[in-house]
């Protein structure tokens, strides 16, 4: 910042009057530096994103001829069952894991503050199905899952009964994929909300329980205000990520049973690459697209009421 | 007397949580413990009535038969160049354009900061049709370009390392400069040493997010044989009749290694990258 301030100085002294060259010499080899990250945003995707949205006004088979049909892919988007259904189940994964997650992993970081011996190992332990893939992480619950697998043989064995069909049954299984879904995901947010408790300085907690402050107090009026920020960005992040969930139904239910786990990414797959209805697949894309940058502006404005950067 | 209780009393609630806490992270861990132990079983004793972690033998052989099982050595390949030669590319062109967003002035720099940052909303779900249609006219259809560059171009990275060049001093590169130095050269002798922590977070979530990548392999790879990826690997077997859970689970484990290897490497390096962008790996 100072340095900033530094070369606005004042006109007329010499500083300032060889700016401008500087600023000339500058622009020319800025363009050089941009150049690669320039042209591939733009190609791959800043176009393809102007382009989704003419592909969706189209009847766009894989091969084959293409027809003009203006907005009938998304008329036919708001008349289709299976569409509504889609967005009533992402819905319905959304309100589910959100809450969930941010609940589970804020709750273990408070749990795991400063005092904790080997928090480092736990903090390595929750990241670890965060970073490695999601098939397969998905593939080990399959397993869990499976007929005769953890689950089951544990149930046999201490209720001498089988486990409920827990990703064949329409009750059933969405709850399971948000359960999944949670135990892989919250070591991230866990990661940020612990980063962000240890910013909170304890000499402020201590006066405060000297002045008889009990714990739920000293969180509510000294830790809460200090986090709000990190808790403001998972959130955001989290509603965003959650709403493009696409793996773990994908390869645990196959959107079943019937279509009760079938989610918006998965019909935007399924339009495309099964009925290799393109045009359908991009203005399915564009409503994902719309309802995230719905979400990005309802939070940008609701920070302004409740979170506190300036504490 | 009284504050001896006391210390009594936190001593024992601190034990009680920590016990709770190993209790909750074994609950955590128990799907992977169970799935190495199944990597280590007989075939026909991966399902049995009762839960048992250890069969009538330790099979390391899995691990070696696995490869044999289906073409995985491949798919570990394919996924390892797809990995490497696109982080490269990202790192590459993240930081050089994040040089010229923190140190560079030019006209319309702050409009072209923000289009960057905006193409972050995009979602990648929203791109992929388009994309296929781009890949069907570059005649990329089941390439490694297709799986390598749409995706080596994100606004992250530029971001991530260009929050880190800003707190670099910039009298460090002034001298060098009055010393005769051009950009580049400010670049690559000053910058870039400097910021070797921000680039080893961006190079670990890069090959993180390649190396986990799902939906767009699936997509663009024809010839799975050829240029399928370990996920697509792993996936091909979903429903099939007869699945090898021991081999399965073997794979798995193996596709999980090399980035739990990472994360515990560098996770000093990755709490503080969190911090210093407030931004994950997509």
């Amino acid at each position: 910042m100072a340095t900033a301030t530094s070369t606005e100085a004042p006109p007329g002294t010499a500083r300032a009057e060889r700016r401008p060259r500087r600023l000339r010499r500058d622009g020319r080899y800025a363009w050089i530096f941009l150049g690669p990250s320039l042209a591939g945003l733009a190609l791959f995707t800043l176009f393809p994103t102007a382009m989704a949205l003419g592909i969706s006004l189209f009847d766009w088979p894989v091969f084959g001829e293409r027809t003009f049909l203006g907005i009938d892919n998304f008329t036919h988007l708001l008349n289709d069952p299976i569409f509504r259904k889609v967005i009533f189940n992402t819905t319905l994964f959304v309100v589910l894991y959100v809450p969930l997650n941010l609940i589970v992993s804020l709750g273990l970081a408070v749990w795991l503050g400063p005092q904790i011996w080997g928090r480092q190992a736990f903090r390595v332990l929750f990241f670890i199905p965060v970073m490695t893939p999601m098939v397969a992480n998905v593939m080990v619950w399959r397993l869990l899952l499976q007929p005769g697998g953890l689950f089951d043989s544990g149930s046999q064995s201490l209720f001498g009964a089988d486990a409920p069909n827990f990703l064949g049954s329409t009750s059933w299984a969405m709850p399971t994929i948000v359960a999944i879904s949670v135990w892989q995901g919250f070591g991230y947010n866990f990661l940020v909300f612990s980063a962000a408790l240890d910013q909170v300085p304890q000499s402020q907690l201590d006066s405060a329980s000297i002045d008889g402050a009990n714990p739920l107090q000293r969180f509510r009026y000294i830790t809460w205000p200090m986090i709000t920020p990190s808790i403001f960005f998972a959130t955001t992040l989290t509603l965003i990520t959650s709403f493009q969930v696409f793996a773990q139904p994908f390869i645990l239910t196959g959107g079943g049973p019937g279509v009760s786990t079938q989610t918006l990414v998965m019909y935007v797959y399924n339009q495309g690459w099964q009925f290799l209805n393109m045009g359908l697949a991009a203005a399915a894309g564009w409503v994902l697209f719309v309802i995230i940058m719905g979400i990005t502006a309802i939070q940008f404005i609701g920070q302004k009421r409740w979170v506190h950067y300036d504490v | 007397m009284t504050s001896d209780t006391n210390s009594t009393a936190r001593k024992v609630r601190g034990g009680v949580s920590h016990t709770l806490l190993v209790i909750v992270a074994l609950i955590f861990m128990a799907p992977l413990i169970y799935a190495i132990a199944t990597s280590l079983k007989p075939a026909d004793e991966v399902f049995t009535p009762t839960p048992d972690l250890i069969g009538s033998e330790v099979r390391w052989r899995n691990y070696v038969d696995a490869f044999q099982f289906a073409p995985f050595g491949r798919y570990f390949l394919n996924s390892l160049f797809v990995a490497v030669v696109g982080t490269v590319v990202v790192v590459v062109a993240s930081s050089l354009s994040a040089y010229a967003f923190a140190r560079l002035r030019f006209r319309g720099r702050e409009q072209l900061f923000v289009l960057f940052l905006g193409t972050l909303m995009v979602p990648q779900e929203v791109l992929i049709v388009p994309m296929y249609w781009l890949m069907q006219s570059l005649g990329w259809v089941d390439s490694y370009w297709a799986l390598i560059f749409p995706w080596a171009f994100t606004a992250f990275g530029t971001f991530l390392l260009r929050q880190f060049f800003l707190t670099v001093p910039e009298e460090l590169e002034e001298a060098a400069r009055v010393d005769g130095c051009g950009p580049f050269g400010a670049f690559l002798r000053i910058m870039l040493p400097l910021a070797r922590p921000a680039i080893a977070v961006l190079t670990v979530f890069t090959f993180i997010a390649f190396w986990g990548s799902f939906l767009w392999p699936l997509i663009i790879t024809n010839s799975v044989d050829q240029k399928g990826t370990v996920p697509l690997g792993l996936a091909q077997f979903v429903g099939q009749q007869g699945t090898q859970w021991n081999l399965m689970m073997a794979a798995s484990i193996l596709a999980m290694l090399p980035t739990v290897l990472l994360v515990i490497l560098l996770q000093k390096h990755l709490v503080r990258g969190l911090l210093v962008t407030g931004l994950g790996g997509r």
